[in-house]
């Protein structure tokens, strides 16, 4: 018997050096960077504070830190696509060869959307909403930290086959029957398969979360038509992540069948039928494609209100159209294959039904625009991505109407002019959002701001780099020039893809300028910091508490009166002169730590490597450690602690005087 | 924000710019031109819209500025019924009136349909395979792989299917793509107006050798492509059950050839999985036959 499955020494490829040293060196950052943690006597620290921890702030910032490290991996994927096609020119190779360059274009989309986008949507989703609704925490913290770290258990699977295997070469969505074990022999379709099984596994759970969380916690007086915009886009999202993501799990789950145990839903043979695959992952991913814009909506609405010192226009128009998008995103699925040769009425159905959807998109525009008039805009960094974002997404909504016509799809499908499209909504649209977010929430996580110089410089390399790679594959696409080509014999293309290389340059220097602002700040935190714990003049209830906020959130929990819950609390304050009355502080209960979540995703860890290399008593091993985690947790005793009223008290205290002093100070008193 | 403004100016002119360098912007059969014009007509509408709300957002966000002292401030200005009534207003219409253009457009472009021409459509039944194309002339009785041969002026009607992965039938200059699928068989009404070559590739990912699936299409005077059929009949080798076995296995092909006489039958064995799907690579890690390694014939 063998114990290790299909698993020995030729699955580590010690013959192909890129990715062998690209492993090495990030193996051997996360062993330094760990071993320094030891030294420093930080893990029993880390253990308590941060992988333990139930606090949706903490698990807000962990979702972003591991979105930040896999847009960095995912961008690496991205330079050698770029590089290697603007060498792959008049007969030259390049330097990866197409089993190599396959993988890199499958793991780039799906590092970029699972492992990218949605932990950091999530995580800002994780770390504001509660905030704004005026609660301690949300509705299950356990089962909030489960899912953040089985997606991080996802991710790393992905990461393993680097060194340990291959990853899929199929492109980033598997179609059959490319990906069917007769096509796929390989492990890389199984590595893709089980890291998005258990990563979407908390993905799922986290969107219950959620909207459990917004539908049923709400601060007193916190009505739905008192949310603030960023609430319902995740509450969409959320509602969107519930319905959409079973259909993920389920398709792959019947894809799974077909290459462990000789199922026939999607083969060519016994009836199987892959284009059903193509119909029902659709299904899943066009409403995933709003998941992640979603929330964006609700960032840049947060953000075009504060800058402009205003409420946002038009509230109960952008609620409508983010629930009429919510549930419109469901009947455009098959516009991602008009070339399938279906019937015209169906096609035609579709194309009607995703162009539907930019009315909601542009009433959003709109509204934003409208907001700006009568204000005092304010071109701090967030903004600045927030008004970049309607630029660039508005022509990337323009080409993706063109797209939307059959006829004209019937010639850009699958082009370089889809690339151009998708990545103008994904990066201007969703990419924008994450980092305006960041930006204008990083002061309410950490109690100062980040560096402003370093942040514009940040802002206008993205975008000028983001312009300069993609309109050149537009251009491409308008020629003929199809995806995923890992040599280019048409000379016509050559000078597209030669500019877009050039942007890629662009876009790195804005990386950099991102990594350089955040340590720049780290360095300046004593001249940035926030003290009030209202930095940016705020509307919304995360910014009437410290910054970093407590534990507990909100030593009270405030009344609501009215849209813009903490302008009113403000205004009031203004108009008297002074601070509310001091309340009488209570002690509060909050959910104690939990190792439940890292113990659950170290076995499926170990369960998702078993079952892609067929080391079935390792599987069980797995298997039998998560459950038995979960029933250890189910039998719990305790699981709150009390925070002293005096701890609480002590917070607001310190709060109000800075609160105070600041007045006293913009009123040229002395404090 | 001139580098957004730069770059729209980039959008609007590169449709225009690329228009003679070939690719989609310049058809030569009517079925790329209609659909190059739905492409530019849809673009003209929608930049009706999207350059005047670029406009807007940059024009609003300067005038309002918070140093300009000239602009009102109105802090409480949230609500407007006739603002509404315009924002929903102008979207909606301009999408009923590109709904219209969809569905007109998705009906007299379907690619089932045939073409309207006096001639009778030449028949083509394409089979895509790992990694070229196989194009067979039933009426004729020859087949040719990577080359396809069609007489200018004539609509051609295809039959697609695919010996084994999902591929995408393309030839940008001459328009409409579709999917050739195992098991299936798709179809298409393609024309070329003039003599010309064309360039044609798979616009679907097929696996390692999708890089090199490229064929050429050549369209000929209606006399010439009698007389490459009777070329191709004089000589090369038979397309049968067992040729064919030979063809579908995993290869990159440089140069054209023809068959010069083809099996009765063979494509709707193909397609009906008389003859099952062609063999994938086999279980291996390193699943690269080495007949693929690109050009490394040279």
């Amino acid at each position: 018997m063998n114990w290790f499955g299909k698993l020995d020494w030729s699955a580590v490829p010690l013959d192909q050096p890129i990715p062998l040293m690209a492993s090495s060196v990030t193996g051997g950052g996360i062993v330094a960077v760990l071993f320094y943690a030891w030294r420093r006597g930080w893990w029993p620290y880390l253990w308590r504070e941060w992988i333990t921890s139930v606090d949706h702030k903490r698990i807000g910032v962990m979702y972003i830190l591991l979105a930040l490290v896999m847009l960095l991996r995912g961008f690496a994927d991205a330079i050698m696509m770029r590089s290697q096609q603007s060498l792959a020119t008049h007969g030259a190779l390049g330097y990866l060869p197409p089993e190599h360059y396959n993988q890199i274009f499958s793991a780039h989309g799906t590092i970029m959307i699972f492992f990218g986008a949605m932990p950091f949507i999530i995580g800002l989703m994780n770390y504001i909403v509660p905030l704004q609704l005026g609660v301690r925490d949300v509705a299950f913290p356990t089962l909030n930290s489960v899912g953040f770290w089985l997606t991080a258990s996802g991710a790393l699977l992905v990461n393993i086959s680097l060194v340990v295997g291959e990853f899929a070469r199929t492109g980033w969505l598997p179609y059959p029957p490319l990906s069917e074990l007769a096509y796929s022999p390989g492990v890389g379709v199984d590595y893709y398969l089980w890291a998005l099984q258990i990563a979407g596994v908390g993905t799922l759970i986290t969107g219950i979360n959620l909207v459990t969380t917004i539908l049923k916690m709400r601060a007193p007086g916190m009505s739905y038509m008192r949310m603030s915009m960023f609430c319902w886009t995740s509450m969409a999202s959320s509602l969107l992540i519930v319905a959409a993501f079973p259909i993920l799990t389920a398709t792959l789950a019947m894809l799974t069948l077909d290459r462990y145990a000789g199922f026939h839903f999607f083969t060519n043979e016994a009836g199987g039928n892959p284009m059903m695959f193509v119909n029902l992952i659709w299904a899943w991913g066009h409403p995933e494609v709003y998941i992640l814009v979603l929330p964006a909506f609700g960032i840049f609405s947060e953000i075009f209100s504060t800058f402009s010192r205003k409420p946002l226009f038009g509230y109960r128009s952008m609620v409508m159209a983010t629930m009429f998008i919510c549930i419109v995103s469901f009947f455009v699925w098959a516009h991602h294959f008009f070339t399938m040769g279906a019937d015209a009425d169906v096609n035609g159905f579709f194309g009607i039904a995703t162009s539907i959807i930019a009315v909601g998109t542009g009433v959003k525009v709109y509204n934003w625009i409208f907001t700006m008039y009568g204000g005092r805009v304010h071109f701090q960094v967030p903004m600045l991505w927030a008004l970049g974002f309607v630029v660039t997404f508005v022509i990337g909504g323009m080409t993706g109407v063109l797209l939307a016509v059959p006829p004209a799809d019937f010639v850009l499908h699958n082009s370089m002019f889809l690339v151009a499209h998708f990545h103008n909504v994904i990066i201007g649209g969703v990419l924008f959002g994450a980092f305006a977010g960041y930006e204008y929430w990083f002061p309410k996580a950490f109690g100062f701001r980040l560096h402003e110089g370093w942040g514009k410089a940040a802002f206008w390399l993205t975008i000028t780099g983001f312009f300069v790679t993609f309109m050149p594959l537009y251009a491409a696409g308008l020629e003929g020039m199809t995806r995923r080509l890992q040599h280019i014999d048409n000379p016509a293309w050559d000078k597209w893809v030669m500019l877009a290389g050039l942007g890629t340059i662009i876009i790195a220097l804005g990386a950099v300028s991102q990594i350089v602002q955040l340590v720049v700040s780290i360095r300046m935190r004593d001249q940035l910091r926030d003290v009030t714990g209202d930095p940016w003049d705020g509307r919304s209830l995360e910014w009437v508490t410290p910054s970093p906020p407590p534990s507990f959130n909100f030593p009270v929990l405030h009344d609501v009166h009215g849209e813009e819950a903490y302008w009113s609390i403000k205004q009031a304050a203004i108009a008297q002169q002074r601070l509310p009355d001091e309340p009488d502080y209570e002690s509060i209960e909050m959910p104690r730590n939990s190792s439940t979540g890292f113990v659950t995703a170290f076995f499926t860890s170990f369960m998702g490597f078993a079952l892609i290399w067929h080391i079935w008593w390792m599987v069980a091993l797995g298997f039998v450690g998560a459950y038995a985690t979960f029933a250890v947790f189910a039998w719990r005793d305790h699981d709150k602690y009390e925070v002293p009223a005096e701890e609480v008290a002590r917070v607001d205290r310190a709060r109000r005087a800075a609160r105070n002093a600041e007045w006293l100070a913009a009123q040229g008193k002395p404090a | 924000m001139t580098v957004g403004g730069g770059a729209k100016l980039l959008a609007i002119l590169a449709p225009v710019a690329l228009a003679g360098c070939g690719g989609v912007m310049d058809p030569q059969g009517p079925v790329g031109a209609a659909e190059r014009t739905i492409l530019l007509n849809s673009l003209a509408i929608m930049l009706a819209i999207v350059i005047p709300t670029i406009i807007a957002l940059l024009g609003f966000a300067w005038w309002f500025r918070a140093g300009n002292k000239k602009a009102r401030y109105l802090p409480d200005w949230a609500y407007s019924g006739r603002v509404e009534l315009v924002v929903w207003s102008i979207p909606i219409l301009v999408i009923l009136f590109l709904a219209g253009v969809i569905w007109v457009g998705s009906h007299q472009l379907d690619p089932y349909r045939p073409l309207p021409a006096a001639n009778t459509p030449i028949e083509v039944q394409v089979v895509s395979l790992d990694w070229k194309w196989l194009f067979i002339y039933p009426a004729q009785g020859v087949a040719s792989v990577n080359e396809l041969v069609v007489p200018a002026g004539v609509p051609v009607h295809f039959s697609l299917t695919s010996a084994s992965v999902m591929n995408a039938f393309f030839v940008p200059q001459l328009g409409s793509m579709i999917y050739a699928m195992n098991g299936m068989v798709s179809q298409l009404h393609l024309q070329a107006d003039r003599p010309g070559t064309y360039d044609g590739l798979s616009a679907h990912y097929s696996g390692d050798g999708f890089s090199d699936m490229h064929f050429v299409t050549r369209a000929v005077p209606a006399d010439r492509f009698v007389g490459w059929v009777a070329r191709t009949r004089s000589a090369g080798p038979v397309l049968d059950a067992r040729s064919y076995a030979a063809l579908a296995r995993h290869s990159v092909e440089r140069r054209p050839f023809t068959y010069r006489a083809v099996a009765p039958g063979l494509f709707d064995a193909i397609a009906t999985q008389k003859i099952p799907p062609s063999p994938g690579p086999g279980i291996g890690r390193t699943d690269m036959p080495h007949d693929v390694s690109p050009r490394d014939v040279g």
